[in-house]
This record gives C-alpha cells, sequence and structure tokens, in this order.
C-alpha cells in the first residue's frame, strides 16, 4: 500500500476522485550518460534496497548482465559500441528501467483497479497486490519495461524507490552511483542540473547533447543526459520519439467511452423502461413456491 | 600515490595509463569527474582495451600491451624537442645539471656493465662525478655533455613519433595528440595528474614503466603540487598497508632494507643506509635511518634488543636473494620447501603458471590456509573437473584450513592508496569458527615458543626474545597492535637542542618519528606510522570532514602517513623564493613573518629552512632533488629503456634489431626451467592481457551471490576483425592457449579491442579477466593463469601478467 504520505494522483480503472488538498513536487531522477562507468552498482544497490535476486545466469557475449529486465531485476545496464563520428569510438551505456512516464501508458491500459498507481510526485508505482496479471501494461509502456513473475504471475519494475523517497531519502540507485551520474531532486532542478551537464559537454565537443525528457508520454520524472541527443536509439535503442501505444489509446480513447456509453445506454434504456412499464409485478404463486 | 584521491579534483588533465580507474576503482573515480564538472579537466586514457574509464573520457589512445615505456619516452622526446617543460622546476628541482661518470654508457640496447652469464648488471659505472668535496659536480647550464639533461635528451631522442608507433601500434596522430594536450600541463598554473595501477607493475619491466611516468611529470613540474603527482591506486585493500609494513620479503617496516648476507657488520648496514647529503645544504632525511631501524628492534625484542648486541642485529635474516613470490615458487618445486603458511593469500589463482604453482604445493608436506574463504589454493588437491584436473591420490600435501575474520568483522586500520591509515569497525560477528588473523598468528606463534623453551632448537633466540606484552597474550587487539607501530617513549625524550626539556615523557606515546632515537630510549614498529596514536589519542580514528581551504586537505580525517602529510613533495609546489606557483592551488608556502613553512597541508621540509638557504625540496634523496637518472637505484637501467615483453609478437625489439640480447629486458630474473615455457609468436600469435572487472573483487566475489548475479560466467574479449578471421560470434565458446595451458570461456566480440599495426604487421590482441575459478557460487571457470608467463619485474619481481602470448580458437 502506498505510505499516506504519498498522495496519488492518478489509479488504474478507476473514477474515484484522487485527493488534491496537499501540494506536491514533482520529482526526477537525471542519469547522466556521460558520467556513467557502466559498473552496475545500482543494479546491486537495487537488488539489496529491494530485496531482489535474480538468477546467476550466463554470458552471451556482451557486459549486459543479467541480460534483461526481469521480476527481479529492475534496472540493468545496457552496453552499446557505437561510433558516431568515423574513428571515434564511443561506449555508451545506459541504465534502463522504468522512465516513470507523466503520462503512464501501463496505468492507463491497466484494467484493474489500483494495481498502478501514480503519485503526484510523479512516481508510477505498481501495486502487485491488485495486479491481475492480464500483461495490458506492458502492451502499455513505450519504453517495454514491466516483467512478469514466474511466482505469483504479477507484473514488477522500478519503483523509483517510492518508499526511500516518501521519507525523504533518494532512491538505492542515486546513493550508490559513485560518478555522481545517477542524480535526483526536484524535476525543476534535475532540468537546470541537465542544462550545465549539456553546456559541459557542448564545450566537450558534442554540439547535439540534450535531455531526454519526451513529450509523446508527457515527460518522464527519469530523464537522460545523451552526448548525442539527436539520436537516442544509439543508446541500445531507446525511443526517439515515444508515445503509448495506439491499441491502448484504443481501449482508452475511443473503446473505453463506448463501452462506458453502452453501458449508460443500458441504464438509460431500463430506466425508461421503468418509467414506461412500472416496477415488475411478481406472480402471486411463484412469491409463495 | 604522491598526492590523494580527494586532490584529484584539483586537476587539469587526467591521464589514465597502466590502469583503469573507472573500473577498478569506481568509488575514487569519482574524484576524476568532479575535476572534469568542476575545473574542465580533461580525461586521456592510453590503454590497449577501450575500458570503462575510455567511456567517459575526452580522449583515447589504443596501445600495444607490454610496449608503454616507449609511449612515454616518445613523450619525454616530444618535451624536450618541444621544449615544453617547466624549466625553472627541472633546474632547481632535479638532478638535470648533475654530472654523470664518463663511464657510464648505453649502447645497442644494453646499459654499462652487463654481465650476459648471469643476466645483472655491475652498477658501478651508473653514478655521478664526486668532486674532491665530497659533493655531485654539476653544469647549472646544463651544457655539458655528461650532465643528465644531456644524456636523457640523446637518449629519448631515439624515440621519435614514427618509432612510437612502430613499436606501441598507436596511431600517430593520435600519440601526438597526447603529446599536446599533456605539454600544455608544463605551464606554472597547469597541472596532470598520472593514475595507474597493476596494467604498469605487472610487466617485466613495471618499475620502469612508472618511472618514465615520473620523468614526464617532473620535467613538466608536476610532481608535489595538488592536482598532480604519480599516483598509484592500490587496489586491495589493505596492500598499501602491507607494503608500508614491510610484507615484502625483503624489507622492513616502513621501506627500511634488510640486509643482505654480505652485510654482517652493524654499522655498515646502518651508514650505507643513512645516506649523507650529495650536494650542500641538503637534508637527506634518510640520514636518520638508525633511528628507525633502532626503534623498530626496540618493537619487536624490547628489553633483549640492546646497544651492546647492536639491538639484536644478528637475528635479522641475511638475505643471499630476495624471496619473492616467483622464487618461492621455484624453490617449492625444487623440492626445497616443506610448509607454506597462506595467510589472505590464493597462490594457485594469484601467482603465474599454474601448472607449475600446483606442482609446487604438490610438493609441500603441509600446506595452511588462513582465510575467510575456501580458496582454489586450500582445495587445490581437489579434482574440479576440467577446472582443476588433478588426482588426489598422487598428492600427498596435508592442508590445514583456519577460517579467519574478513575485514568487516574486526576492528582496526586500513592504509588506502592515499596513504591514509583509516580506523574501522567491525560491521558483524565473524561466523562459525573465524577468528582474527592475530588470534591465529598469536595461537601459533605461543606454540611454537613452548616448543623452542621445551625443545630448544638450532636458532631459539628470535622466537624466545619476541616482545610480547598484550594483555590478553592469545589476542594482541588492535588498539594495541595500533599503539605499537605508532611508537613510544621507554624513557624521556628530551630536546637534543635542550636536553632539560622533555619532549614525551617515559612510557607516552610519540607525537611523530622526529622524536625517536637510536639510543633504544623509544620503541616504534613502523616509523612512517608515528603518530599515528599519540597521547591525543587514535587520530586514524577522525572523521572530520572540514576542509578549510577549499582544496580537499581534510587533515582532521584519518591520519595520512607521513606525519599526516596530504601531498608528498609538496615543498616543490612553491618557486625556489618560496612562493607558490600556482596561488589558487597553494599547499604551503613560506611565511617570512614567522619564518616557518605553513599552509593547507603538513610541509614536507625542514620546516624553518628559509628558500635563501637552498634546501632543495626532494629531502629523501641525499641530492635533495628528484632523479631522472636513477644511479644504482634500479638494476635494469639508470635510464627507462623499452623492451619487448617476455613473451612478444615482435621476433625482435625494433629499438635493435641485432642485438637479441636487448629484445626483453636484460635484467629480468628468469629460472633456467622456465625458458621453455616461454611461447613464440608463430604458435601463439596474439598479444594477451588480463585484468579486472568492476563486478568483481579479485577471487573473492564469486563467492557473493550479487556479484555472481552482475557477472556471473568466466569470458575473454576479443576484436571484431580477429573474431571474423576465427569464425567466432560474440557468446560462442572459445579455447584460448598458451604455451603453458589453456583456458575455455565464452567470447565478447567487441570494438574496444582494436586492431593495431605493431612493427609493420597487424597485432590483435586478447583481454582475459581474471575473476573466476572453481569455488565459489559464480560459474565455474579457469583460472586465468593457467596461461600467464613466470617471470618478473627486474625490480621487484611482481610477475608479467599483462603482456604474453596466446592463440585462440573456436571450440
Amino acid at each position: 500500500m502506498a505510505l499516506q504520505s504519498l498522495d496519488i494522483a492518478a489509479r488504474s480503472a478507476t473514477t474515484t476522485p484522487s485527493p488534491q488538498a496537499r501540494g506536491a513536487i514533482p520529482v526526477a531522477k537525471l542519469i547522466d550518460i556521460s558520467k556513467c562507468i557502466g559498473c552496475k552498482a545500482c543494479q546491486v544497490a537495487c537488488m539489496e534496497w529491494n530485496d531482489l535476486r535474480d538468477e546467476i545466469g550466463t554470458t552471451a557475449g556482451t557486459y549486459d548482465n543479467p541480460r534483461d529486465l526481469t521480476d527481479q531485476s529492475w534496472t540493468v545496464m545496457r552496453f552499446s559500441e557505437v561510433e558516431v563520428q568515423e574513428g571515434r569510438l564511443e561506449w555508451l551505456i545506459r541504465k534502463d528501467g522504468c522512465m516513470h512516464c507523466a503520462d503512464p501508458g501501463c496505468l492507463k491500459a491497466c484494467p484493474s483497479p489500483g494495481a498502478i498507481v501514480k503519485y503526484a510526485n510523479g512516481i508510477v508505482d505498481f501495486h502487485e497486490e491488485n495486479c491481475i496479471g492480464c500483461g495490458y501494461c506492458l502492451t502499455g509502456c513505450p519504453f517495454n519495461i514491466p516483467r512478469f513473475s514466474k511466482k505469483d504471475h504479477k507484473a514488477y519494475k522500478c519503483t523509483l524507490c517510492s518508499d526511500r523517497v516518501a521519507v525523504g531519502l533518494e532512491p538505492a540507485c542515486v546513493k550508490t552511483c559513485p560518478t555522481g551520474a545517477i542524480v535526483f531532486g526536484s524535476k525543476e532542478d534535475m532540468i537546470h542540473h541537465a542544462e550545465g551537464r549539456i553546456a559541459d559537454l557542448q564545450e566537450r565537443g558534442y554540439s547535439k547533447a540534450a535531455l531526454y525528457d519526451p513529450a509523446g508520454v508527457g515527460g518522464t520524472h527519469v530523464m537522460y543526459v545523451l552526448q548525442h541527443g539527436d539520436q537516442p536509439e544509439l543508446y541500445a535503442g531507446l525511443p526517439n520519439d515515444p508515445g503509448i501505444s495506439p491499441l491502448v489509446s484504443l481501449w482508452k480513447g475511443i473503446t473505453k467511452p463506448l463501452m462506458s456509453a453502452g453501458i449508460g445506454l443500458a441504464v438509460l434504456a431500463g430506466f425508461f423502461h421503468f418509467v414506461s412499464a412500472g416496477p415488475k409485478e411478481v406472480e402471486e404463486e411463484e412469491e409463495r413456491s | 600515490m604522491t598526492n590523494h584521491w580527494v586532490d584529484i579534483k584539483n586537476t587539469d588533465l587526467v591521464l589514465i595509463m597502466g590502469g583503469n580507474a573507472a573500473e577498478a576503482h569506481p568509488c575514487g573515480f569519482k574524484w576524476v569527474t568532479e575535476a572534469k564538472a568542476h575545473r574542465k579537466a580533461r580525461l586521456i586514457v592510453v590503454d590497449p582495451r577501450f575500458t570503462r574509464s575510455a567511456a567517459v573520457s575526452d580522449f583515447y589512445a589504443p596501445i600495444r600491451a607490454g610496449s608503454d615505456i616507449a609511449f612515454l619516452a616518445g613523450v619525454i622526446n616530444y618535451l624536450l624537442t618541444h621544449d615544453r617543460i617547466h624549466h625553472e622546476y627541472v633546474k632547481n628541482y632535479t638532478d638535470m645539471s648533475f654530472l654523470v661518470k664518463d663511464e657510464y654508457a648505453f649502447a645497442n640496447g644494453l646499459f654499462s656493465g652487463y654481465d650476459a652469464e648471469k643476466r645483472k648488471y655491475d652498477k658501478s659505472t651508473w653514478g655521478y662525478q664526486i668532486g674532491d668535496d665530497g659533493y655531485v659536480k654539476t653544469d647549472p647550464t646544463l651544457q655539458d655533455p655528461r650532465c643528465v639533461y644531456q644524456l636523457m635528451k640523446a637518449h629519448y631522442s631515439r624515440y621519435t613519433p614514427e618509432m612510437v608507433s612502430t613499436i606501441c601500434g598507436t596511431p600517430q596522430d593520435a600519440f601526438l595528440k597526447v603529446c599536446a594536450m599533456i605539454a600544455g600541463t608544463a605551464a606554472a598554473d597547469k597541472t596532470m595528474t598520472i593514475m595507474y595501477a597493476l596494467g604498469w607493475t605487472q610487466h617485466s619491466q613495471g618499475s620502469q614503466m612508472i618511472r618514465t611516468g615520473a620523468m614526464v611529470q617532473l620535467l613538466l613540474g608536476n610532481i608535489g603540487v595538488a592536482g598532480g603527482g604519480m599516483n598509484a591506486l592500490r587496489g586491495h585493500s589493505n596492500i598499501q598497508g602491507l607494503t608500508d609494513l614491510g610484507l615484502l620479503s625483503n624489507l622492513l617496516p616502513g621501506y627500511m632494507t634488510l640486509p643482505g648476507e654480505a652485510e654482517q657488520d652493524y654499522q655498515a648496514y646502518i651508514d650505507k643506509r643513512a645516506t649523507k647529503p650529495l650536494r650542500p645544504g641538503q637534508l637527506s632525511y634518510w640520514s636518520n635511518y638508525g633511528k628507525f631501524h633502532v626503534s623498530t628492534m626496540k618493537a619487536w625484542f624490547g628489553d633483549a634488543a640492546t646497544a651492546d648486541n647492536h639491538w639484536c642485529y644478528d637475528w635479522l635474516p641475511k638475505l643471499d636473494k630476495t624471496y619473492d613470490i616467483l622464487q618461492v615458487f621455484e624453490n617449492m618445486n625444487n623440492g626445497q620447501v616443506n610448509g607454506y603458511v597462506c595467510q589472505g593469500f590464493n597462490p594457485l589463482a594469484s601467482a603465474p603458471c599454474k601448472v607449475k604453482v600446483s606442482g609446487a604445493l604438490s610438493k609441500l608436506k603441509f600446506l595452511v590456509s588462513i582465510d575467510p574463504l575456501a580458496t582454489e589454493t586450500a582445495e587445490f588437491w581437489q579434482n574440479h573437473g576440467e577446472y582443476n584436473d588433478v588426482d588426489p591420490a598422487k598428492i600427498q600435501t596435508e592442508v590445514f584450513r583456519l577460517p579467519s575474520t574478513c575485514f568487516a568483522e574486526e576492528d582496526g586500520s586500513l592504509v588506502n592508496s592515499g596513504r591514509w591509515l583509516q580506523w574501522h569497525w567491525k560491521g558483524a560477528e565473524p561466523p562459525g569458527e573465524a577468528r582474527s588473523d592475530q588470534e591465529i598468528m598469536a595461537g601459533i606463534f605461543l606454540r611454537m615458543r613452548e616448543l623452542y623453551k621445551k625443545e630448544g632448537g638450532a636458532f631459539p633466540d628470535p622466537i624466545l626474545n619476541l616482545a610480547w606484552k598484550y594483555k590478553v597474550p592469545s589476542y594482541p587487539s588492535p588498539e594495541e597492535l595500533a599503539r605499537e607501530f605508532s611508537g613510544k617513549a621507554l624513557a624521556d625524550v628530551t630536546d637534543p637542542k635542550d636536553p632539560a626539556k622533555v619532549l614525551v615523557k617515559a612510557g607516552e606515546q610519540l607525537n611523530g618519528f622526529a622524536e625517536l632515537r637510536d639510543d633504544g630510549s623509544t620503541a616504534c614498529g613502523c616509523w612512517i606510522f608515528s603518530g599515528c596514536w599519540s597521547e591525543k589519542g587514535n587520530l586514524m580514528a577522525r572523521r572530520d570532514n572540514a576542509d578549510p581551504f577549499g582544496i580537499g586537505q581534510t587533515l582532521n580525517w584519518s591520519f595520512a602517513w607521513p606525519a599526516n602529510r596530504r601531498i608528498l613533495y609538496n615543498r616543490a609546489s612553491c618557486d625556489p623564493s618560496g612562493k607558490p606557483y600556482d596561488p589558487t592551488r597553494k599547499l604551503i608556502a613560506w611565511d617570512a613573518g614567522t619564518r616557518k613553512w605553513s599552509g593547507s597541508d603538513v610541509p614536507d621540509f625542514k620546516i624553518d629552512s628559509a628558500p635563501e638557504e637552498g634546501m632543495n625540496p626532494f629531502i629523501m634523496n641525499p641530492e635533495g632533488v628528484a632523479r631522472f637518472f636513477a644511479v644504482d637505484k634500479m638494476n635494469d637501467g639508470p635510464f627507462p629503456e623499452h623492451y619487448e615483453p617476455f613473451e612478444s609478437p615482435l621476433a625482435a625489439n625494433p629499438l635493435f634489431p641485432n642485438n637479441p640480447q636487448a629484445r626483453a629486458c636484460p635484467a629480468a630474473r628468469v629460472f633456467k626451467g622456465d625458458w621453455a615455457s616461454f611461447g613464440k609468436p608463430d604458435k601463439f600469435p596474439f598479444v594477451a592481457t588480463t585484468y579486472r572487472l568492476t563486478e568483481h573483487f579479485h577471487y573473492w566475489t564469486k563467492h557473493v551471490r550479487l556479484d555472481a548475479i552482475i557477472q556471473p560466467e568466466q569470458f575473454v574479449e576479443i576484436g571484431e576483425e580477429l573474431a571474423k578471421e576465427k569464425g567466432i560470434k560474440a557468446g560462442d565458446h572459445v579455447r584460448v592457449k598458451s604455451n603453458r595451458g589453456f583456458i575455455v570461456a565464452v567470447a565478447v566480440v567487441t570494438k574496444r579491442l582494436m586492431t593495431l599495426t605493431v612493427g609493420g604487421r597487424k597485432t590483435h590482441t586478447v583481454g582475459i579477466p581474471i575473476h573466476w575459478g572453481f569455488t565459489g557460487v559464480a560459474k565455474n571457470g579457469y583460472l586465468t593463469n593457467t596461461l600467464t608467463p613466470f617471470v618478473g619485474d627486474a625490480n621487484t619481481q611482481t610477475p608479467e601478467f599483462k603482456a604474453f602470448l596466446v592463440d585462440v580458437e573456436k571450440v
């Protein structure tokens, strides 16, 4: 359950209005890829804080381990060797995990009331006790993040350490990052911090350095500083212009109102029927039997 | 480190070469990111592999493993020919003007005095011209052809960019770009730091690689200044403390040296080491050697050490040769060793040429392993299938395993790379029957002493007379040991200028090594640590991170040896008149008012020696200055010279193509039987280098599930071009063979290992991480040192793990 210090701004499959009396400052985690050395301390800190232990796997011929996100690995490093400029090799290391979209496709897609929530500070959290394991959140996610547990068939992902943030701590990955590549604070401060980093990178010759805070999902509460802001796909396929799957839009955008309308019409029809025909009369024999 | 971790933030340029700080020292690497963020510092990485450090660098230059001296010698040549040196600094603070003996020569790859039979140099010609006054002759104009400057200029003129590129495989434009960036720090207000580690030490010429780096830094005036220095990044906690405490076979604590077998006379032993100044007005701090030595002997033998018995000098071993790890395993392999105690040591995994080490261990009568983990060494006799295919029935060695605590289960001090002695407190109780190392050693000692008492023996004196005044004899506490190595007064210690003035009362802890005496009135287990536990208490436990000058000099955080000094040679940060070269990074300065040196650091200097007295900054050298010409201090030459690794893809040294003696280091020791174990490029055409990964720590963390999760299985790295030639794809299993054995691992195919053109030929590199073995929770793997050659550095005997030859095939 959410801590009471975290107001919920949106809740899957729920029409109850969200609380609004308290203000909240949107938070953000900023991952500066130009400072990341791929040490995976964040992966370990994540496993330790969240009581996760993945399988001891195998090596597939890359540094990526575990190879992919799982229900036990909520963040993984993705290593890409690229040559943007002829003859100048770069090893881009991106910490992958939930982006905490301002307009979360997972939450939009989720049919189970309260399985996915968005807090007023912007963190998108899965409440697995309400998860029915339908997999719609994965369809809804433009970043391919949620993973299902074989044990309980429920979806798991990075919580942005909502439990830590709720009590004024930074996420575990931020605390452990040895180079300061991951920083955390208000989204406003993080954007400001990123501006300084981008200016530094531009001065070092990365003229296209930019902040990744994609508008297609309303911006994100996990942002990247990219050396090559014009080519996010270089970073292990980070989407250039992420948006919510049309399937979800169909379900939430057109189908859902239509269905709601359908339900509404049925109720209305019933009402008219009641008004015109009156209450159903019960036969006396039936009552006696 | 001459400097310290935090100080790296003060630099303008970071050169990572012979190391991979981001990978192996990620926490310390944060100071590089600080320098980049706040000083717009640039980061250069020169490495055979495009490493994690290279991933965040401003410029990367590839280099063939084992050719670093050629690269750095090329930098020296560039700086000298382009005259990009810190003139005032080198003229005043180095030996450039010193005249060298006429007999010294270098020809066809060999220095004067070479004995090919013994593979040793007679170093008598590697010295200075001494004047009638007993001091070294100099030529301040630097014109004399025998002055160090002229000799050095001539010596390194051969290292042209073309030659560098031929030997190193580094493209010329990349090499010249690095030179230009480095040369920029010759300015008095610019500085560069060099960060290196085992990528330099683990070569047959490791010590000389480091020297060459130091020479570059001296030319630029980057030693002794904030943000500068030669910074050895120590990997193993507590390896800095190990060397400081003299745990190498030829050392005594505090970098004092054991006598050789020819040194039977005590006074001669002291006189040789208590060097007198070689130039007028110089301090020559080692002239105090006798005080350090006697105080150590008093700490060891207490009342038994007296002036009459030369402080038990006769009890010290007199070495016929050094007993380094290679020598010991050579002896063991020859059946000359009965028992071996491995304390926190896993030689089957960490020593070169596993087949030789395994064979040697099999010839022991007993092996003791004191370790928190089940090491491969302790299980060397067990068959672990393909990973350790031995027949236990044929191995008679009896193995005792004594489980010890790990660092987190005990109090004590650890010395970090920056020479800080930091006290730490236990975080958990040890499991099971594990005991601390000192408890285990005490147990062995007390029982041995009993046996000597009862049964006598060939040489019982040092055992029976060892001072053992611990409250609980079977458990010397970390606090007691710390107080012992810091030192105390045995009698009142008085001021030499005023004998009536008592500096330290009998029984009190000393304030520092300046209070040590050679009359038996002080005891100190390790003179460089002296003062770390004074009457003020345990200074190693201090945790005040106040930084009053804003340049990271936190003098009240822990205790740095020597004398809580954070940056060595810091007098060199000032010009001869005592003014800081860069006032924005002031460490110390001469205060004409108080007539003392003071500043943000503890002065590494005679505190009241005014600049006009002409004392020079390198007070540990009898010359008072830093040496480009190493005189007789190195075994393989007074100037670093490039030689090929013992296994190299080149048939000859490109510098001396016609002299086979000068192919590999002529003074490196090779045991007779090992020549045949070296491979040749016809069968083993690829350069291999071994290294560590961030995810693991040596052979320990394969026992830890979290580390095993993030890097589970052994792999080797090969470049795309070689992979294509061999039909290998990422994820395939490959067999990597050297002349000593083979390993099988998953292939990582990468752009990060570039094909270089060396000596006109394409040269591929194979990268081999070390961390796997046959114990632990990670996937079992082969010990990488199955492959490595049994040869070490000519000075330190550190094995050549970083450059050897292999072949690769798809399994």
